[in-house]
């Protein structure tokens, strides 16, 4: 499934990375916990957290991953979101509670990553 | 045998500063990528760069992150600054961590930089000295 069937079927916000919404989609990762995302987060994986400071659009730049869904936070920071930008990472914003939120993207077929 | 270096690179890491934090490990990724590493690799140093780099800005004062890319390998240091690490064996355990709650609020301090490191490196190499400060050394194999 790629991001943008995800965005429409989940009713998802686009921050920004509008343009890569073609991009499909591995698996996905729920942690807030920078470094367990580091470590289980495969490449082209969905990333759901709600860390919602530059150090996110970092990680998941360094690990390829193909969205960054930011829930249970306030909304992005207009340096979140240029931070995003620069770095070409589409970030999304959902404002269900995670436990929705993750529920609907199992129920879309998409599953846990496994640690690339 | 003379094994010529490709590149060499250096970025200055500033502790206490989560503003710039991690774009030491960004750029070393983009030179990786540029010279056409293979991208499973370039990902595993970027990863291991990046925790490396971070234990400076948490638990350090200041330091530097180098890397030195050879056509058979890629070796990275992260040097501090720093209180040092008094028992580098406990340190490596997972989930063992001293960094302070507004730090984990952010969502470091997992305890789990140094696992990450030892699983994405194909060597890795703590030199500390308490009071001084502390030499992570990782060696990445370039198989082409
Ligand atoms: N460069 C360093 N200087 C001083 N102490 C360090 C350094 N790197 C790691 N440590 C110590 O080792 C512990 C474990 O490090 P790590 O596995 O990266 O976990 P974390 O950074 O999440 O605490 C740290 O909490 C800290 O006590
Ligand atoms: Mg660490």
């Amino acid at each position: 499934m790629n991001l943008k069937a995800m965005v429409e079927a989940l009713d998802l916000r686009v921050v920004c990375g509008e343009e890569h919404l073609s991009r499909d989609v591995s698996g996905g990762y729920v942690s807030d916990m920078l470094s367990d995302v580091l470590a289980h987060a495969a490449l082209d994986c969905i990333w759901v957290t709600r860390q919602s400071h530059r150090n996110v659009i970092a990680v998941a730049s360094l690990l390829g991953l193909a969205a960054v869904v930011l829930v249970n936070c306030p909304e992005p920071s207009p340096e979140l979101v240029s931070k995003a930008q620069a770095e070409n990472v589409v970030l999304l914003y959902s404002t269900v509670s995670a436990f929705e939120l993750v529920g609907g993207m199992y129920a879309l077929g998409i599953r846990g990553c496994r640690r690339a | 045998m003379v094994e010529q270096a490709v590149l060499e690179v250096a970025y200055q890491v500033v502790g206490g500063d989560f503003s710039q934090a991690g774009d030491g490990a960004s750029r070393l990724k983009r030179v990786l990528q540029q010279i056409g590493l293979a991208p499973a690799l370039s990902r595993r140093i970027a990863v291991a760069a990046y925790e490396a780099e971070l234990n400076i800005v948490i638990h350090a004062y200041s330091g530097v992150l180098k890397a030195k890319v050879s056509p058979v390998k890629v070796e990275v240091w992260a040097e501090d600054q720093g209180p040092g690490i008094p028992d580098v064996e406990l340190a490596m355990k997972e989930g063992y961590s001293t960094a302070p709650d507004h730090v984990r609020a952010l969502g470091f301090g997992a305890g789990m930089g140094l696992p990450n490191m030892r699983r994405n490196a194909d060597e890795l190499e703590i030199k500390t000295v308490l009071g001084e400060g502390t030499i992570v050394y990782m060696c990445f194999a370039n198989r082409a």
